[in-house]
């Protein structure tokens, strides 16, 4: 097995990159791509703050072999904002206090982002549903939760384009 | 959020003390690490490259209490990547005595196994190489041959006479001052319980708890041009790790730079220092920067948790509610290493009666070594499971006695003046106050006695 | 299938500041020609909000814009000692350590205010906008940052502070146990409602409400950030985790999210809390320590809402279902409602 060119666009950029067998996307997202803001706690899949989005679906990256990204569209937490400004779930996860050590924040924020982009009016049951595969240790989740519905309710406020 | 919140400050009670004019403090101002922990821009200790950097994984103890008759490191050195191993004869002062510095001891943990290991995940060889998978994979080829001895994993059974004693000083148990537990007492106990219309006995339990922050514990060593090492670290205190990793190198102080402040959840399991004394270790030998983090795995049964403890509380009552004495048994388990434990068991002995005044009490407590984990500081530990004995116990009295339980609590609160077992006067109470505030808020009318009581006053 | 609601009460106290004292923190303020502050320290903020709060009682006793105030931590080349962030000492210790300092550099800065504007430093008072004016004439007056380009480029003095915070340490008498263990007792009173369905041993907490009182709510958004997740954790002691399920067994340890249990966004009760305000004679501002103490008291709470649901008592955390159902089956116990 030998190191192969894998070639995806990262926050609309695009990337090539030499990548050794086995190599897992968090890893390569981090090291190669110096996109740190997509966190690693747990390398089992099991916490969720490694969440991206991958061609639009919400991805564990510790669990996806980098080869297979080829192709493929990806979304980190640097790629949340637009033009500096923050992404309405951003804002509303600081208006909401809906993060304290932060190290869940960039996972559940990529998660919930998923649900919004596809049903931007979610009931609460969708957002819970939406964020179960992701571990806070420290909000208590009320806050996330009620940030997301608070990001909603804003993202409904603003012209289309805006979202 | 913020607008509801402050409005949820009960500005009517204590108003006389809280009064103050402040422009800063008080104000639900935002966090001010928010913006950078929601755009992913918070930077962890993990979140800086080194070019050449190696990774540890550990070789770890798989039995519970065993002699180390070799360790063959053949196989492990074998491996593609593999740069070097390290064992206990690399380690300077191979003692882990975190609160050393202060004169707390004493020396019992060593960093890295020697002739044998007291606990299931010891530490015994580090594994340094390219990559974490080369590491992983050399790590599960050091043989350890083991010659297992008795394990002693029930606190009970470490405790009696006759149980096989892990420890070099012939028993199971911590010794304070010269003394196997921690005690105290004020009043008589005994005499208090001949007089007392119901005696209520009961223990309490719980298991080791992880403090499972999303963040593992971890550390990055760096050598630095000017001979120095730099340690990227998420411990909860800069200065531990840096007294501590120097004390077991035997380096100078100065030797040593610990940089961190941002970390990804502690809740107490980042206050020991565990990994940076191996990472600074693999960084002097291989003058490379050294990775060392535990896996989700490690950090789930490796790193220290909240200790178990087993509580017996026994109550004297009268007819009334009044709670005249209160002996209180705790034992402690403190895994195969004392690390925060002994100090945990005085906390917990300071702690009881919980909020209550109690004339007559004695306080006995006991922190046992078991051939398990160590267990160390976890948020509240001490506290914790104090509480959830004291406070299941005050209910069952007020069930016993068909008392409302707001008002049984009330009636037993500790007010200012009165005096704590371990003689100290009690100022600043407000357990009146929070549970008359408790009982209004979800509508629990109290009688106009219990809802005149206060603090600063017996009522 | 047959629910059980029912209702637990516990109050609770907690100690702030390391059990026996003998655990200092320091600071170092500056200003620099801006006109800013910088409050070195080598502290740690673990997500509990160490950086906010320690802005806001910089910018108080300076008298200056919480974003006036930069926090540099945590560096032990630059900082100044701290002994750590734990024992819910942080906000007490090292608070009372930058008022120490920012009161000496409050100082300088007056000083040298009263001589630009040639009045005494005592006649003084700044606005907490960025202003120092004469107390009764607030026409009279001078930005923070001219006073601090005076203070550098004029007179060629410091506009800085030092600061320590220690509670000497008390050793215990080991006959009697008399000691002097901490420096305040916060307070918490919390109240569990449950339900408990009986077939499959599950516990619901529907509601968890508290009273407490801290002494001073510094930052009262943070404070809720702390009762909310620490209520969460205390659920979570009490009904889901160990890494020993058999203890003393070693047998069966998690050792992944999977096995490790914790209640997930679907498991959360309702969370209401009021906060008392005592303040600490020793406290910043009277500030005590809420971080640790708001994951205790829901856990008796809860307990005695599952015997008040179902009869039942579990002296043993966590009070799993299978935990439950044995019990419920050794007691036979007739649903009472």
């Amino acid at each position: 097995m030998r190191s192969s060119f894998v070639s995806f666009t990262l926050n609309g950029e695009e990337k090539e990159l030499l990548i050794a067998p086995g190599q897992r996307l968090v890893d390569v997202l981090r090291e190669q791509c110096g996109a740190m803001g997509t966190r690693n706690g747990c390398g089992q899949g099991g916490c969720g703050a490694c969440t991206v989005h991958v061609d639009a679906v919400p991805m564990l990256s510790c669990l996806v072999l980098a080869e297979l990204a080829e192709g493929c569209d990806i979304l980190t937490i640097e790629g949340a904002a637009r033009d500096r400004t923050l992404h309405a779930l951003q804002e509303a996860f600081v208006a909401e206090a809906a993060t304290q050590c932060g190290f869940c924040t960039a996972g559940m924020i990529m998660a919930a982002k998923a649900l919004l982009d596809r049903d931007p009016a979610p009931q609460r049951e969708a957002v819970v549903e939406a964020l179960s595969g992701n571990v806070c240790r420290c909000t208590g989740y009320e806050p996330i939760i009620a940030a997301v519905l608070a990001a909603a309710a804003m993202l409904a406020r603003l012209p289309a384009a805006a979202a | 959020m913020s607008a509801d919140i402050t409005a949820r400050i009960r500005e009517d009670i204590f108003a006389a003390e809280r009064a103050g004019v402040f422009r800063a403090v008080g104000r639900a101002l935002p966090r001010i690490d928010a913006r950078a922990h929601v755009s992913g821009s918070t930077r962890y200790y993990a979140d800086r490259s080194f070019p050449g950097l190696l990774h540890v994984v550990m070789a770890r103890s798989e039995r519970h209490h065993a002699l180390i008759g070799g360790i063959d490191l053949s196989a492990a050195e074998a491996v593609k990547g593999v740069v070097r191993i390290l064992t206990h004869k690399d380690v300077p002062n191979n003692w882990y005595t975190i609160l050393k510095l202060i004169g707390m001891g004493p020396d019992e943990e060593p960093v890295l196994a020697e002739d044998r290991v007291l606990y299931r995940g010891e530490p015994v060889a580090a594994v340094l190489a390219e990559t974490a998978d080369a590491a992983r994979e050399a790590a599960g080829k050091v043989r350890i041959a083991y010659e297992d001895l008795p394990a002693v994993l029930d606190i009970e059974a470490a405790m009696l006479t006759d149980a096989s004693a892990i420890k070099p000083h012939g028993s199971n148990l911590f010794i304070y001052d010269g003394r196997d537990h921690f005690h105290v007492h004020c009043g008589d106990t005994e005499a208090a319980f001949c007089e007392v219309e119901h005696i209520l006995e009961h223990s309490y339990q719980s298991s080791p708890i992880e403090h499972a922050p999303v963040e593992t514990t971890g550390a990055i060593a760096v050598p630095e041009p000017n001979g120095r090492y730099s340690i990227h670290s998420n411990t909860q205190a800069a200065f531990f790790t840096l007294d501590n990793a120097a004390l077991i190198l035997g380096v100078p102080f100065r030797h040593l730079r610990v940089i961190g402040g941002t970390v990804g959840g502690g809740f107490g399991g980042k206050v020991d220092v565990i990994v940076e004394p191996i990472a600074v270790l693999g960084a002097m030998r291989t003058g490379r920067p050294v990775k060392y983090a535990f896996s989700r795995e490690e950090e789930m049964q490796v790193s220290s948790p909240r200790a178990a403890e087993r509580i017996r509380i026994k109550d004297g009552v009268m007819a009334d509610g009044r709670i005249i004495a209160r002996d209180v048994r705790i034992l402690v388990d403190a895994g195969a290493y004392s690390r925060h434990s002994p100090y945990g068991t005085i906390k917990a002995a300071a702690h009881m009666p919980g909020p209550y005044t109690v004339p007559n009490v004695t306080i006995n407590a006991w922190c046992v070594y078991t051939n398990r984990t160590p267990s160390s500081a976890m948020r509240g530990f001490g506290v914790t499971i104090g509480d959830f004995a004291v406070e299941v116990q005050m209910d069952r009295i007020a069930r016993l006695l068909g008392r409302d339980p707001f008002e049984l609590r009330l009636q037993n609160a500790y007010r200012d003046g009165e005096m704590k077992p371990h003689r100290k006067k009690v100022e600043g109470a407000a357990l009146v106050e929070v549970v008359q505030a408790a009982a209004e808020r979800i509508g629990h009318s109290l009688p106009p006695e219990y809802r005149a009581m206060s603090s600063s006053r017996k009522g | 299938m047959t629910r059980l609601r029912g209702r637990g009460i516990s109050a609770v106290n907690y100690p702030t500041g390391m059990n026996l004292g003998g655990d200092p923190s320091q600071a170092l303020i500056h200003a620099t020609t801006t006109g800013n502050f910088v409050v070195t320290l080598s502290s740690v903020d673990l997500g509990q909000g160490l950086r906010t709060i320690m802005t806001q009682i910089a910018a108080e006793v300076l008298g200056v814009p919480p974003e006036s105030v930069i926090i540099d931590t945590a560096d032990t080349d630059t900082g100044p000692h701290c002994m750590g962030t734990f024992a819910s000492r942080a906000t007490h210790r090292i608070g009372n350590a930058i008022i120490m300092a920012a009161t000496e550099a409050r100082n300088a800065l007056l000083d040298v205010a009263g001589e630009e504007l040639e009045v005494a430093a005592a006649d003084l008072e700044t606005d907490g906008d960025g202003r120092i004016a004469v107390k009764g004439v607030p026409g009279k007056s001078i930005s923070v940052l001219d006073a601090a380009l005076a203070a550098h480029f004029k007179y060629g003095r410091t506009i800085s502070g030092r600061g320590i915070y220690l509670k000497p340490r008390s050793y215990p008498d080991f006959e009697t146990g008399a000691m002097d263990p901490d420096s305040c007792q916060a307070h918490a009173c919390t109240i569990a409602e449950v339900e408990v369905d009986t077939e499959t041993g599950e516990v619901r907490v529907l509601k968890l409400t508290s009273a407490y009182e801290i002494g001073r709510a510094l930052n009262p958004m943070m404070v809720e950030q702390q009762i909310v997740g620490g209520s969460w954790m205390g659920m979570s002691h009490a009904l889901y985790e160990t890494t020993e399920p058999y203890y003393p067994d070693r047998a069966h340890g998690p050792v992944d999210f999977a096995e490790y249990l914790m209640p997930g966004p679907a498991d959360i009760p309702q969370y209401d809390a009021v906060i008392l305000e005592r303040p600490s004679a020793s406290g910043p501002f009277g500030a005590k320590g809420i971080g640790e103490m708001t994951a205790n008291s829901p856990i008796p709470a809860i307990a005695n809402a599952i015997f008040d649901a179902c009869g039942v008592r579990i002296d043993e955390l966590p009070i799993t279902p299978e935990k439950l159902l044995r019990a419920l089956d050794a007691a036979a116990v007739a649903p009472r409602r």
